[in-house]
């Protein structure tokens, strides 16, 4: 700055210069492209390869993709179509198994005109789950569907009499007058113990007959469905939603478990966690498959899609617990000892304070844990249920479509992706929204 | 909590089916449906339509033991099952039969504790492979790629065979028959054995089937049939019995769509009125009622019209009837006398 | 929680068992174990009953009788005549193979992508974005048999290569030859070999590869004594000797002399009757299983890696960059260090994923221990109980011993961060 050359200069600019516009290459789409794509030969190579390997990839995919064949009734009729249109050995795909079997890939073998109820279970689901994760944005009133509806979901699912899940749903009726009624008088323990008895009385001894009673005055109900005729994709979403569903408070006993001092609780649930997810599900399907039946009672037989659920249960409730437990670890230690101050006993303590917190920071791992049984559902093929990829195989075992692969993959590959991205997407903007709140 | 609650209702629902005991039949019968084990899908033998229909040659043993013990043909719940979960769903009561093109072994008999009912396929292992190779006799083998189904008895039957005859293979394990019929297809292997009936589906179905020829070396016998549990001999007594009336039926000329008129009244055919319980009891010894080998056959029609509708060789799997044929025609099927 | 009754005045009361905070832990220890004890009582008692009602009795003696089945891709010999039990080790020694396969690559693969996606090339990060976002939303069987399909359905068949004018021509100096059974790549063979040594009657080793490593081993030794060496002097004098070539020689010089007097050459691919002879062979439905599996996790690598770098702090790159460092150096030497502090722990549960996701092996035929012991020996035995229970604790046993492995290399890196 204190040059003494630049002082000695005859003449000094006394104004600014008017701002220029900057060069061409600069701004606008040359500058854009300049400065992301080809700044520096690195990245120039990068670009060009990457240019390569789009082009690569679509010239091959769009020309099989495009293909007239959507009215085609079997594999011969596409093939003669293609031929007919076709230069001698164009690979294009045939579309005409999606139009006739997308509805199977869709609801399996569910009966055709009862379509509405598994739709509308999955729209209450929405419902449902609104509540909690949109909680901003949906009226409170909406928490009461999210409590009906495990018992509108089997009902519409399988269909029976009405009155089956009105009866279930009396046992905690029960309960709670239990709880009320006796619990200022013998405290709170033993009218706790007496309602769980209670309810355990009711539901193992006299709701069934009860219902049946109902059911034969007053006939309410919907066509039974059996779980066999479940298949496709509604089978997957079925697993999954379910086995979240009932993993969730096992995973909360399971975490809590864990984080306890009292060392034979602790070691059964780290024992439990740690076998769950030591071993592939695969091998717990198998268990499910040919073994499941051996462990209980002779004479009980649960049908297979009940046993896959009960074993993706076990398998996801090993994740939630691990999940919950991160929750719990993010918690400040001042929550806990918050809590203690107040007087608040253990449980008191958990449901008041400690769960309300760990579990909305444990949302976006819940949903991962999801994404991920819900992905994993698919190894239900493996032991011959007719998941999307089982229904892939028995279409092609059909002899007009025998030699399909690619159009069924793809078409199970795209609503998997749907599924599983915009589920992703929603963990992450619940995760960034997090971070802003804890802020 | 939750999980009671969500079992309780489950349960409520139905889902917990009741107990399997000895009586198959009164099971079923309560029930109201039969649980029929198949497979995922074998082309002509079962595989879903697009209606969620189940079709197929084995289908239809079950189709006609529904339409004998319960009365209608579609009072079935078909349970898909593979090569792995066949036995365990039988042995565990899930199923009340297996029609799954299993074949009959001692083993399987013996020591797995079932019993077959009887044999609705005489099959065997063949080979099948591409014209172009040249390959004419399955002693040419000596170092090809062989495809092969697990968990069938054919994955033995292969290791023993080349054992055998001194010769090298490389095994190439495939779960299921649409998977192999692609690899071969592609000629990852240069050869795919299975049972010949399913070889000459899998053909049929080629874009052209006359480019792939079946070898003449039979390596093993297959027996397929139906089976149930062992220890039930009235549920057994009743697949068996009804098998043979099938097989019963095309031998006395007994169609789908003459079997009103003649249990209509008696015939001057004594065996056939005593099948459709126009003369004596044999309905009542078995446990059900006179008419049950009339629905059976009604159903989907005698063996012969089963076997031409599904495999034979107007359809595209295109087998001919050869060792199934009946024994007046030089087959192995013989249906012991209804007396 | 703290009360000011003195309670060792009282004297006991059952009640207490429930109320008093000093014993209502060990009451609830007490029921808990019961609890436990009962179900698992309980299914053991089911369980026999079950099985007696079957007429079988839970025994391990199938494990000693032959196989009967043949398996295409095996580590060590193996026969059909071979008992179940080897087979099944046969299948372990599969599992572990594909295992560790996939898990180097998915690494090699997911900190690439997951580096590239970061890049300031709006292309390149966008295809990255993409890559991560397709392979990680779809189930991996999916990837797995699609890939099989891809494998079987654009590589050319043996016979392709047959001929004067062949289809099909073999790779890479026409020593490797990429079919759609395999990828037939040439083997190292010696003319004056050692032979195999026999351990413990199990399976053999070559000894010609154990005194090459021996050779390479007594090398790197040497090397490093060399340096250790050069650093003293450094340390008296100031001045380091050269030694690199010195030390490369030491490296190199042993093994060439070993591989020169075991008369080493390479054995090429040939193609004979059905199939090629000679050279390594992988298999497909290797290479499939292995290109999904780590194509899928490197997915989910990249994301950890990628949030990893974002966690490491923009001040150390500015930091670095003022220091003069180039941006690639900025990267290896300051930000992927402290990055993977963050990494490991996920990357550790990414890899038991991988290993686990390896038992769907049984959807492309690959015979790993899922497809052996809990896939053949089942169906041919029957003998689910016993199958199911070693498969599951085999597996057990290896994702429990890569987290110990990977536990004990994180707190290493940890305190060496401290």
């Amino acid at each position: 700055m204190s040059d003494p050359k630049k002082a000695s200069v005859a003449y000094v600019r006394q104004t600014i210069l008017p701002e220029q516009a900057p060069p061409g290459t600069a701004i606008g789409m040359i500058g854009w492209i300049r400065a992301n794509l080809f700044s520096g030969w690195f990245n120039t190579v990068l670009t060009l390869l990457s240019i390569l390997a789009i082009y690569g990839l679509l010239s091959v995919i769009l020309p099989w993709l495009f293909s007239p064949t959507w009215g085609a009734q079997s594999l011969d009729e596409c093939r003669e179509i293609i031929a007919a249109t076709f230069a001698e050995g164009t690979s294009k795909a045939c579309w005409g198994v999606i139009r006739d079997r997308w509805i199977q890939l869709l609801f399996g073998f569910y009966p055709s005109e009862m379509y509405w109820r598994p739709i509308l279970a999955f729209i209450l689901l929405g419902v449902a789950l609104a509540p909690i994760l949109f909680s901003e944005r949906t009226p409170r009133k909406f928490l009461v569907v999210t409590a009906l509806y495990p018992f509108v979901m089997p009902w519409l699912l399988w269909g029976g009499s009405i009155w089956v899940p009105v009866a279930v749903m009396a046992g905690f009726a029960l309960a709670y007058a239990v709880l009320k009624y006796t619990g200022p008088r013998m405290g709170t323990l033993s009218s706790t113990l007496l309602a769980v008895a209670v309810a355990l009385i009711w539901w193992l001894f006299l709701a069934m007959p009860v219902a049946g009673l109902v059911q034969s005055a007053i006939p309410l109900g919907l066509t039974p469905v059996v779980s066999r005729d479940f298949g496709g994709m509604m089978l997957s979403i079925i697993i999954g939603v379910v086995a979240i569903g009932f993993s969730l408070p096992i995973g909360i006993v399971l975490a809590l478990g864990r984080k306890s001092d009292l060392l034979i609780v602790k070691a059964l649930c780290v024992g439990f966690i740690e076998f769950i997810r030591g071993v592939p599900l695969i091998t717990l399907l198998f268990v499910a498959s040919v073994l499941l039946n051996i462990f209980l009672p002779p004479g009980t037989d649960f049908d297979i899609i009940l046993r896959v659920i009960i074993m993706a249960t076990v398998f996801a409730s090993a994740y939630v617990a691990e999940v919950i437990r991160g929750g719990l670890a993010a918690l400040p230690a001042g929550q806990y000892e918050a809590a203690d101050a107040l007087g608040l006993d253990y449980w008191r303590a958990q449901r008041l304070v400690i769960m309300p917190q760990a579990l909305k920071i444990s949302i976006p791992g819940i949903v991962s844990t999801f994404i991920g049984l819900f992905k994993d559902t698919t190894l239900v093929s493996i032991i011959g249920l007719l998941d999307p990829l089982g229904l892939s195989n028995a279409i092609r075992a059909d002899s007009d479509w025998n030699g399909i692969v690619w159009e069924l993959y793809s078409f199970i590959a795209l609503m998997f992706f749907v599924f599983c991205f915009s589920m992703s997407r929603y963990s992450m903007y619940l995760e960034r929204k997090l971070q802003t709140e804890t802020r | 909590m939750k999980k009671s609650l969500f079992l309780g209702t489950l349960t409520a629902a139905g889902l917990a089916a009741g107990m399997s005991a000895a009586a198959t039949l009164d099971d079923v019968k309560a029930r109201g449906t039969l649980n029929c084990g198949v497979t995922t899908g074998l082309v002509g033998f079962a595989a879903p339509n697009a209606n969620g229909r189940w079709e197929g040659f084995d289908v239809a043993v079950c189709r006609a033991v529904a339409a004998a013990v319960l009365g209608d043909e579609n009072a079935i719940e078909f349970v898909p099952t593979t090569g792995k979960t066949r036995f365990t769903a039988l042995a565990s009561g899930e199923i009340d039969m297996l029609a799954r093109n299993t074949t009959w072994t001692f083993s399987r008999d013996v020591d797995l504790g079932f019993e077959f009912a009887g044999i609705n396929y005489y099959d065997g292992q063949g080979f099948m492979v591409p014209k172009e190779l040249g390959v004419t006799s399955a002693k040419e083998l000596n170092g090809a790629t062989v495809c092969i189904q697990t968990g069938t008895t054919t994955e033995l039957n292969l290791a023993d065979w080349f054992r055998k005859n001194n010769m090298e293979y490389e095994p190439v394990p495939i779960e299921t028959n649409a998977e192999a019929q692609q690899q071969y297809l592609a000629r990852a292997c240069d050869v795919y054995t299975t049972d010949s009936s399913g070889l000459a589906a899998t053909r049929a179905t080629f874009e052209d089937p006359s480019a792939h020829v079946i070898l003449p070396e039979i390596i093993s016998k297959e027996p397929l049939g139906p089976l149930v549990r062992h220890g039930d001999n009235q549920w057994g007594d009743i697949v068996r019995w009804t098998l043979n009336a099938l097989i019963a039926a095309e031998e006395f000329g007994i169609t789908s769509a003459n079997v009103e008129e003649l249990a209509s009244e008696p015939t001057d055919s004594p065996e056939i009125n005593r099948m459709l319980g126009t003369e004596g009891n044999l309905g009542e010894m078995l446990g059900l009622d006179k008419d049950w080998a009339v629905r059976a056959i009604a159903a989907g029609g005698n063996y012969g019209e089963i076997f031409a509708r599904h495999i034979g060789e107007s359809t595209p799997v295109g087998l001919a009837r050869g060792l199934n044929a009946q024994w007046t025609e030089g087959g192995l099927l013989y249906a012991p006398p209804f007396r | 929680m703290a009360s000011h009754t003195d309670p060792s005045k009282e004297s006991f009361r059952p009640s207490m068992l429930i109320y008093d905070t000093r014993y209502r832990g060990m009451t609830i220890q007490i029921v808990a174990l019961i609890g436990f004890l009962t179900l698992l009582g309980w299914i053991i008692n089911n369980t026999a009953q079950n099985l007696a009602d079957l007429g079988m009795r839970p025994s391990f003696g199938f494990l000693m009788e032959p196989a009967g089945y043949d398996i295409n891709q095996t580590l060590i010999e193996y026969q059909n005549q071979d008992s179940h039990l080897r087979a099944a080790f046969i299948g372990l020694l599969n599992t572990l193979l594909v295992a560790v396969m996939g898990c180097a690559t998915a690494t090699i693969l997911g900190v690439l992508i997951g580096i590239l996606r970061l890049s300031k090339n709006w292309l390149v990060g966008r295809l990255m974005t993409v890559y991560v976002e397709t392979f990680r939303n779809v189930p991996v069987l999916l990837w797995i048999v699609f890939t099989m399909a891809i494998l079987i359905e654009t590589f050319p068949p043996p016979s392709a290569f047959r001929g004067d004018d062949p289809e099909a021509t073999m790779a890479v100096f026409n020593s490797v030859a990429i079919t759609n059974r395999g990828v037939y790549v040439p083997e190292p063979l010696f003319t004056r070999g050692l032979g195999d040594l026999s351990v413990f009657g199990l399976f053999q080793i070559s000894i010609d590869l154990i005194v090459i490593l021996a050779a390479l081993f007594a090398g790197i030794w040497a090397a490093r004594k060399v340096r250790q060496r050069a650093d003293r002097i450094q340390n008296a004098t100031g001045v380091r000797p050269t030694t690199w070539h010195f030390a490369l020689g030491l490296i190199v010089l042993p093994v060439l002399i070993v591989l020169v007097a075991l008369g080493f050459h390479f054995g090429y691919p040939a193609l004979q009757g059905f199939n090629f002879q000679g050279g390594i062979y992988m298999r497909n439905s290797l290479i499939a299983l292995w290109l999904a599996l780590s194509i899928y996790t490197s997915a989910f690598v990249a994301e950890i890696v990628r949030a990893g770098i974002l966690a490491v702090s923009h001040g150390q790159t500015e930091a670095a960059s003022a220091l003069g460092l180039r941006p690639n150096r900025v990267m290896s030497l300051v930000i992927l260090p402290q990055a993977l502090r963050v990494i490991v722990p996920p990357l550790i549960s990414q890899y038991l994923n991988l290993t686990k996701n390896s038992s769907l092996a049984i959807a492309v035929g690959y015979m790993d221990i899922t497809g052996t012991l809990m896939g053949i020996t089942l169906n041919q035995t029957g003998r689910a109980l016993e199958t199911l229970l070693l498969g599951m604790l085999i597996y057990l046993a290896i994702s429990l011993s890569i987290s110990a492995v990977m536990n004990w290399y994180n707190n290493r890196v940890k305190l060496v961060e401290r």
